[in-house]
């Protein structure tokens, strides 16, 4: 199956600028477009520069935005550049202006003493931390599903990796002081639903989790504030967690003495308990429980599907691997679908949560080569063969497959 | 740093041709980290307040009196795009999105137009 984003030619020369990957358009919506190779279609989507502080994303759906990373973009190295950043948002009231000076961030419910926080309470009065890690749409690839499933249809771009910055909410919920029997903590953003009476988009962690120390409020990524379609001024940020916990303008948290029955916590961002979040069509009786740990995945991202390499001489090979809620132990590639399998050369540690570069050579002779790539991360968990299904579309990681000439 | 490899992705990419990579690059050589994450400075990291502008979409749903419906009952939480992106789906399953939207997500959608919609949806993108 070909995975890897393609763009149309036409897109690639009106691409082509002095930057390599900068995008140059004159129009706001631009008047390219991407094939994202789904199985179910349609495949066509719109390049867009339309959005605030982003460069060209793939355009999923304008209102409220879904907008997926180009796939060439993670080939730029180990962290997503901000402008490229995939964004994903629920409901379509979304405030666009934010004044730094009247932002709070309350902290309420089973707790000695509420809190309402101004961002310089945050920033310059909690000890500072930072952190790479991955973040991922539980829905990332659902395009891939097959049988089609309903729901965004990302391919692999509804993903990216940054340094975050920020204060760790175990130092804010301890501000608060925490009240015996407290069993979540509910994080709640700026954005509102369209009509009355629908479900705010809210979600919530065991509070043990939220007290795990590595559970952060980020004020930045990649060294700079984020940009509000990607939560400015605070997002929750839950390392090696699928980012539906990770709560965009974040401007409220509660903790919960009684479990959290909201939409979101309770009805969505369900999946299948079972190995892998994998079932069959039809298939019931199967217990459902929330999302949560990432699985391991790896990509190449210097060739794309269907590229012709030249026959019987070196040909690199590279591109990025994340182990999920654990680091990366190793990227192998097999030739021969899956029989013997190679170690790959690592790049530099950036810490378990992040992507992590990889790279190695293959030499195949003329004729067609299919690699495949996994990831083995330090869990002992590995990629598994064949894609998972479920109805929702969640946690695909099977191991990707690039099919090439050698000529 | 910008090295061989990067460079021969990116003049691969200007080419818009897929890819005889340059050279053979050793381990060293894998891409640097793009970032501009510096480290930290313990103090003064200044957040600014932001004012941008979201765009619209004006995409509605093709097909006159018959997507009459559709439109009137299915643009107000999500641009045209959350359905037009849609692989063909079983006409059951359409059934159980239109359903979601009016008990889980309180879509104001009376039975004849749940009903027309359905039938919109699963003749324009039925699974076959
Ligand atoms: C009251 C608001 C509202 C209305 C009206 C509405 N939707 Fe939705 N719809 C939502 C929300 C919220 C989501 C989830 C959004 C997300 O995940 O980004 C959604 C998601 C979807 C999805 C993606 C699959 C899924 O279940 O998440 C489809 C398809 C969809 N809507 C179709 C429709 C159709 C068809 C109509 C008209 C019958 C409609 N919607 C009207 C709120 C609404």
């Amino acid at each position: 199956m070909r995975k890897s984003t393609t763009t149309t030619r036409r897109s690639f020369l009106g691409q082509a600028g002095a930057g390599g990957l900068a995008l140059v358009s004159g129009s706001a919506w631009a008047d390219t477009t991407v094939e994202l190779p789904l199985p179910g279609g349609p495949r066509e989507r719109a390049l867009t520069t339309a959005f605030p502080q982003k460069a060209t994303m793939i355009l999923q759906r304008t209102r409220p935005p879904l907008l997926e990373t180009p796939f060439e973009v993670f080939d730029r190295g180990v962290f997503t550049p901000n402008d490229q950043f995939y964004v994903r948002w629920h409901w379509a009231v979304i405030p666009t202006e934010i004044d730094v000076a009247s932002f709070r961030l309350s902290v309420s419910g089973h707790v000695d003493k509420p809190l309402s926080l101004t961002l310089n309470d945050i920033v310059d009065g909690l000890p500072r931390v930072e952190l790479a890690a991955v973040n991922q749409c539980s829905g990332n690839s659902r395009g891939f599903s097959q049988p089609s499933v309903a729901g965004a249809q990302w391919a692999n771009g509804a993903m990216g990796n940054a340094r975050w910055m920020g204060v760790r909410l175990k130092d804010v919920l301890d501000r608060a002081g925490v009240k015996p029997g407290a069993l979540q903590a509910r994080f709640a953003g700026l954005d509102q639903p369209v009509v009355d009476g629908a479900p705010k988009f809210m979600k919530s962690l065991a509070l043990d989790h939220a007290r795990d120390g590595e559970v952060m409020i980020a004020y930045a990524m990649n060294g700079e504030q984020l940009p509000l379609l990607n939560g400015f001024p605070l997002r929750l940020v839950v390392p090696g967690w699928y980012s539906t916990y990770w709560v965009k303008m974040l401007d409220r948290i509660e903790v919960l003495a009684t479990p959290d029955e909201n939409f979101w916590t309770k009805n969505a961002y369900l999946i299948p308990d079972t190995p892998g979040a994998d079932m069959t069509p039809g298939q019931a009786g199967v217990k459902m429980v929330p999302i949560n740990r990432m699985v391991p995945r790896s990509f190449v991202t210097n060739l794309k599907d269907g590229a012709t390499i030249k026959a019987g001489a070196a040909t690199a090979l590279r591109g990025i691997a994340f182990g999920g809620a654990a680091g990366v132990k190793s990227v192998d590639i097999s030739l021969d679908n899956g029989v013997n399998w190679r170690p790959t050369m690592l790049g530099s540690d950036e810490g378990k949560y992040s992507f992590r570069q990889w790279q190695t050579d293959i030499t195949p002779p003329a004729g067609a080569v299919t690699v495949m790539v996994r990831c083995t991360n330090s869990d002992g968990l590995a990629q598994p063969k064949t894609m998972n299904w479920n109805p929702t579309g969640f946690m695909h990681n099977a191991i990707e497959s690039l099919h090439l000439t050698a000529a | 740093m910008i090295n061989a490899a990067q460079v021969g992705f990116g003049a691969a990419i200007l080419a818009g041709v897929v890819l005889a990579i340059i050279g053979h690059p050793g381990p060293q050589d894998l891409p640097a980290p793009v970032t501009t994450a510096s480290p930290s400075k313990p103090q003064g990291f200044v957040l600014k307040s932001v004012s941008v502008e979201l765009p619209t979409s004006d995409i509605t749903f093709p097909g006159g009196a018959a997507a009459d419906a559709i439109n009137a009952n299915c643009l107000s939480c999500h641009s045209a795009g959350m359905v037009l992106t849609q692989p063909d789906l079983a006409k059951a399953t359409w059934a159980a999105e239109v359903d979601k939207m009016i008990h889980a997500f309180k879509a104001p959608i009376d039975q004849a137009n749940a009903t027309a919609i359905v039938d919109y949806l699963s003749e324009t993108k039925g699974a076959k």
